[in-house]
């Protein structure tokens, strides 16, 4: 697997087409709608704020997206396949190759070292464990983070967790990053690096990043916002940049 | 910001011809908005003719004559009291926002579309002053900052705003 950034299959397109929609999606939980017919869509290489009020829906409407919750009504599709009609496995596999993820706490797994949890999900997709850790050096490097790649995540600070878990992310080249509130635990220069480092990286790369907020200074990173209220979406700006 | 206290802040390094402490005014604090001879040459008559200021010399040139200031001891203790002074924080009490959602209930008009198109605005800004941010020197950083927390809070002023949108719509057609 490559640990050089993938080329954009939409660059070379006058219109930058979505990589990710949704349309008229519905998620009803104990009889309570959190999406009431939330529309979204995000082109290659676009970083979006999702934000809105807590409750309002955001991290349902991320979780159905990345095809780790089915919603109840409406469609997903990711690179012109319904995430419907994707078997379990298939979506399973959509998620490790295709898709990155950052939660506010980093979700590092506590008995590897950083340079192993970032090595994680390369070894998920079949590399070996020397040749995973080898690609998982340059994300380490790329976040600033090389010289703690053999400490735990006990060992290294919130904003060095964080960086791990953003390099985590990217290490499989995802064509969507997924991260909810990524900042959110950390201080302000902290979660100002992080955020840097996160758009910085994923545009590089050309992914797209759906960035859950409920801060605006965080938001502002993004190219354009969306906001959720009441499980339904309204964004002031077209796709793309 | 007082211009004259930062032009006499500027002084206390040593004495500046006009056009030097325009240029080391704009540098550190212009930004977008640089100083115009005018306003140096108006402000340095003031400073002088209140005692804060003194001319240190007169260099003949071809443009306008270019006195040379050296601020005096009474200008340091005048500084030293404008950096020790807290600035009074501003409330906003009489907020454009405010009047303008207020206004629109009355009216009948969409608040709620009101505060998404301002909050979309405020958000471009920022959007504008990270970008900046990223790019520029710790001097840039700190000022966008600045500007930056300002606006959010107003954003989250918006956003508290229309989660009250109801209530204080019963409370203004009441």
């Amino acid at each position: 697997m490559s640990t050089t950034p993938p080329t954009d299959p939409f660059a070379a397109d006058a219109e930058p087409a979505p990589i990710l929609t949704a349309t008229a999606l519905r998620k009803v939980y104990a009889g309570t709608p959190a999406l009431d017919g939330a529309d979204f869509a995000i082109a290659a290489g676009e970083t979006v704020a999702v934000m809105g009020p807590s409750g309002s829906g955001k991290s349902t409407l991320l979780h159905c997206l990345a095809g780790i919750v089915p919603a109840d009504d409406g469609t997903v599709t990711y690179a012109g396949r319904d995430l419907a009609a994707l078997s379990d496995a298939e979506r399973s596999a959509l998620r490790r190759r295709e898709f990155g993820f950052v939660f506010q706490f980093g979700q590092l797994v506590p008995e590897l070292t950083c340079v192993e949890n970032v090595a994680l999900p390369l070894r998920l997709t079949g590399l070996g464990r020397r040749d995973a850790e080898r690609a998982a050096r340059p994300w380490l490097e790329r976040l600033e983070v090389d010289d703690i790649a053999h400490q735990r995540p006990g060992e290294v600070s919130g904003g060095q967790g964080q960086r791990v878990a953003v390099a985590r992310a990217l290490a499989t080249t995802p064509r969507v990053v997924f991260a909810d509130e990524p900042t959110g635990a950390l201080d302000s220069l902290n979660g100002e690096r992080v955020m840097e480092l996160l758009t910085g990286a994923a545009q590089d790369s050309g992914a797209a990043v759906v960035l859950v907020t409920h801060e605006p200074r965080v938001a502002a990173y993004a190219d354009r916002e969306v906001v959720v209220r009441d499980g339904r979406t309204r964004s002031l700006e077209p796709v793309g940049r | 910001m007082t211009i004259g206290h930062t032009l006499l802040g500027l002084l206390e390094s040593g004495p500046r011809h006009g056009y030097d402490l325009k240029r080391a005014f704009d540098e550190r604090f212009g930004h977008d908005r640089p100083l115009h001879y005018g306003q140096v040459y108006s402000t340095m008559s003031r400073l002088l003719k209140n005692g804060l200021v003194e001319v240190d010399g007169i260099e003949p040139g071809g443009g306008p004559e270019r006195k040379r200031y050296a601020i005096t001891d009474a200008g340091v203790t005048d500084v030293a009291g404008w950096l020790t002074t807290p600035e009074k924080p501003e409330p906003y009490l009489q907020s454009t926002l405010y009047t303008k959602v207020v206004l629109a209930l009355l009216t009948g008009r969409d608040a709620a579309e009101l505060l998404d198109v301002q909050r979309a605005e405020h958000l471009r800004l920022m959007r504008e002053l990270t970008r900046r941010k990223k790019g520029g020197d710790l001097a840039d950083q700190l000022i966008c900052d600045h500007a930056l927390f300002h606006l959010e809070a107003d954003l989250r002023w918006l956003e508290l705003t229309a989660a009250r949108l109801g209530k204080l719509a019963a409370e203004v057609r009441a």
